[in-house]
């Protein structure tokens, strides 16, 4: 099978057998990164461009790894929102690097539906790295992966996604991902974070992590966005932490071989207590681990093979 | 000179006609209608217009336009909104005060009637602010604005937070006989959300305006017409809650009225998938349950009239991400066609659906006109009902092309329209 999109722009448009395609490949290119000399002449003379106009450590690190171990040239465009308001426009600053001819455009933007945009208006192939509270495809693609690592296999299990749903791309993400792949997902989190007719994505919806720990084999966590407390969203740090952040208590309840997961940056102590996040069943480093063997498939999948347009 | 229009059905809805007719023009007025042939001896020197297979109705009204001059010359004049609107069958438009400066003075509003006088093509009506730069603090001076030529008071496309300056709007306007035109919309509830709160906004991950945000506006807007016994009008309901608030408030015998789109009558949220600014409007494109809401808001009569608000954006406004896209999207040039559609579909009769767009409107705006009535200005639009085109964005007469019914498959064009007897659109050519 090969893959045929030309970008990458959600899980929402992947076929389970694209999703399946995307994993193994994944499963393949891990063991690069174990090698002393990481590095393969795959993807040389290629040429992939990060547009970042929201900061991001992890996964534009993790893109431009996975880019560099299979020999491709990078360059990194970081831009902060505000000047795009000003100056260039996003479809001006995608005419300038098309003229450059990349092969690969990841974008990072804070507006859903930007990936899409640059998509329509360049050759190039999009990889969405995150737009909005829309989609952050390959994170859901990572966790999919490291799930699968652990438990040998993702149709079945019951994964339980907590915190901010609404303002979530990682927990978009992921519900299409899982959906289709057929776990069983539950929602949990203050009434204010629960976006509206969530259920109607195929997702069980509830409040109080009590509900749902006990009955999940993967608990995700989702990073709160500390600005969250002027919106009216809800009354302080410390009430979330007590009620909707995971501690050691909370974690009694869960199944004994639960796999926690955070998609990162952790706010310690906030949804997540340090001793879960860096306790036993706390698999957020496998995580990172499985981003850059994601990734390299991804590029490798887009750049390689036909496509359809 | 005498014009005679012979051979079509003549709809005129104020007096329930649906049948052949003739009608004859003399000079600038309505002179005769009659059944077909009837009027042929009538006048000596007459120049016929042949109108067989054509619906003949009064020249079409629009009360919700955006003009956007002075300010925004780059996305519409007076000029070429006039053109697009006499190509979409229109001989009278209301052009909304949120221009730069705001048309809270008569200054601003003299200026909107030279620019339409050297236009000459459709009639403008300028709608005034309900306040000082529509700030919503202070009312705007009425007087000086009717005596300039408004036809009704609003502050469409910044709503009125402080409902004590509402209640004041709705009590002094009465003063000089304007009604006030209410853009409903709580701007606390609805934040800075781009498109409607629903499953599609929850899949989309877009900042979401909930239809609630409309729904107390309404409430509050006409409890306020209650109390003051002020003429309220309500633009472009977009929600089922709001309709059926107004069809309320119309049973107690509350003096309101109200208006819906061509874009809220014919598209649901779902259409939004692939990210299309066009979409972006407020208030936005809702549910398949307000979409059938609306619908029968319009068969029951509780939503009087149907208007375009015609909102023209460059592509600087609309070729940017979601988030940053303006609200609004164009619609003189196929609003005809779309409200056609209803007809198509049984919700109207066609005398019904004319009647949204000619005499009530004129009732609303309290202007003499919509009407084919002896005497009356002879503002006439021939239709071929039965013609199917695609919606061509860059054939529009408007400067802007921001409409999303851009490859659409329509029926019913504009054939010919006369405003004061004289021909200021032909399928052909504009004249002027």
């Amino acid at each position: 099978m090969q893959f045929r999109k030309k970008d990458l722009l959600g899980i929402k448009q992947l076929e389970p057998e694209e999703i399946n395609l995307i994993l193994e490949t994944a499963e393949t290119f891990k063991e690069i990164s174990t090698r002393p000399i990481k590095k393969v002449p795959t993807l040389r003379g290629r040429t992939v461009v990060h547009l970042f106009y929201e900061p991001s450590t992890r996964t534009r690190t993790s893109f431009e790894i996975a880019a560099k171990r299979l020999s491709a040239d990078t360059f990194n465009i970081s831009a902060s929102t505000s000047s795009i308001v000003k100056g260039e426009t996003l479809l001006d600053t995608a005419k300038n690097l098309e003229a450059m001819n990349p092969d690969i455009i990841v974008l990072r933007h804070s507006a859903a539906g930007a990936p899409h945009l640059l998509a329509r208006h360049v050759q190039a192939s999009v990889i969405n790295a995150g737009d909005g509270m829309h989609e952050h495809p390959t994170q859901a693609l990572l966790d999919l992966l490291t799930i699968k690592d652990k438990k040998g296999t993702i149709s079945g299990q019951t994964v339980a996604i907590i915190g901010d749903i609404a303002h979530s791309r990682v927990a978009r993400s992921n519900v299409w991902a899982l959906t289709k792949m057929g776990a069983q997902v539950l929602v949990a989190g203050p009434t204010t974070m629960i976006p509206h007719d969530l259920d109607k994505l195929g997702v069980e919806v509830f409040y109080r992590p009590e509900d749902v720990i006990p009955k999940a084999d993967v608990i995700m966590m989702l990073r709160i966005q500390l600005e969250r407390q002027g919106r009216m969203l809800l009354p302080s740090l410390r009430e979330y932490a007590r009620v909707f952040g995971l501690n050691e208590e909370k974690l009694l309840q869960a199944k004994p071989d639960v796999l926690i997961m955070h998609p990162g940056p952790i706010n310690r102590g906030v949804e997540i207590s340090p001793a879960v996040a860096d306790g036993p069943y706390s698999v957020i480093l496998d995580q990172v681990n499985n981003g850059v063997a994601v990734r390299m498939a991804l590029l490798y999948l887009l750049i390689g093979g036909e496509k359809d347009e | 000179m005498s014009k005679l229009i012979r051979g079509g059905r003549v709809l005129d809805p104020a007096s329930g006609l649906d049948d052949m007719h003739d009608l004859l023009i003399e000079g600038d007025k309505i002179k005769d209608l009659g059944p077909p042939g009837a009027l042929d001896k009538k006048s000596d020197s007459v120049e016929v217009i042949n109108a067989e297979g054509l619906w003949v109705v009064p020249g079409l009204i629009d009360m919700h336009t955006h003009l956007r001059e002075p300010g925004e010359e780059y996305k519409e004049t007076v000029l070429t909104g006039s053109q697009a609107a006499a190509a979409g069958g229109f001989t009278s438009i209301c052009c909304m005060p949120n221009t730069k400066p705001a048309n809270d003075n008569s200054a601003v509003t003299d200026l909107i009637l030279r620019r339409a006088a050297e236009a000459d093509l459709v009639r403008v009506f300028p709608v005034g602010a309900i306040s000082q730069g529509q700030k919503g603090e202070m009312l705007a001076e009425y007087a000086e604005l009717k005596e300039a030529g408004v036809v009704a008071v609003s502050d469409d496309g910044i709503a009125v937070m402080n409902s004590q300056l509402m209640r004041r709007a709705l009590e002094y306007a009465q003063v000089f006989n304007l009604p006030v035109i209410s853009h409903a919309e709580d701007r606390d509830l609805a934040g800075d959300g781009v498109m409607h709160e629903g499953v599609v906004s929850t899949r989309l991950g877009l900042r979401e305006i909930p239809s609630a945000a409309e729904d107390v506006m309404v409430f509050r807007d006409c409890s306020l017409a209650e109390v003051t016994g002020g003429r309220l009008h309500i633009a472009h309901l977009s929600s089922a809650g709001a309709v059926e608030l107004v069809r309320q408030f119309k049973a107690k015998g509350v003096q309101v009225t109200a208006e819906a789109t061509p874009h809220h009558f014919t598209l649901t949220d779902e259409a939004l998938e692939n990210f299309d600014t066009n979409l972006k409007v407020n208030p936005p494109i809702r549910s398949s349950a307000d979409l059938t809401a609306i619908h029968q808001g319009l068969a029951d009569g509780t939503i009087d009239a149907i208007a375009t608000d015609h909102a023209p954006h460059s592509t600087i406004e609309k070729d940017v991400e979601f988030d940053y896209a303006a609200f609004g999207m164009i619609g003189l040039e196929t609003a005809f066609p779309l409200t056609l559609r209803l007809a198509d579909q049984g919700l109207l009769s066609p005398l019904e659906a004319i009647e949204k767009l000619t005499s009530n409107p004129a009732r609303i705006i309290g202007v003499d006109l919509g009407r084919l009535t002896p005497g009356l200005p002879a503002d006439v639009t021939l239709i071929d009902p039965n013609r199917e085109f695609t919606v061509d964005v860059n054939q529009f007469r408007s400067k802007s092309r921001n409409s999303p019914f851009h490859g659409w498959q329509l029926r019913g064009k504009t054939v010919m329209v006369l405003r004061d007897g004289r021909i200021i659109f032909t399928e052909k050519n504009t004249s002027g």
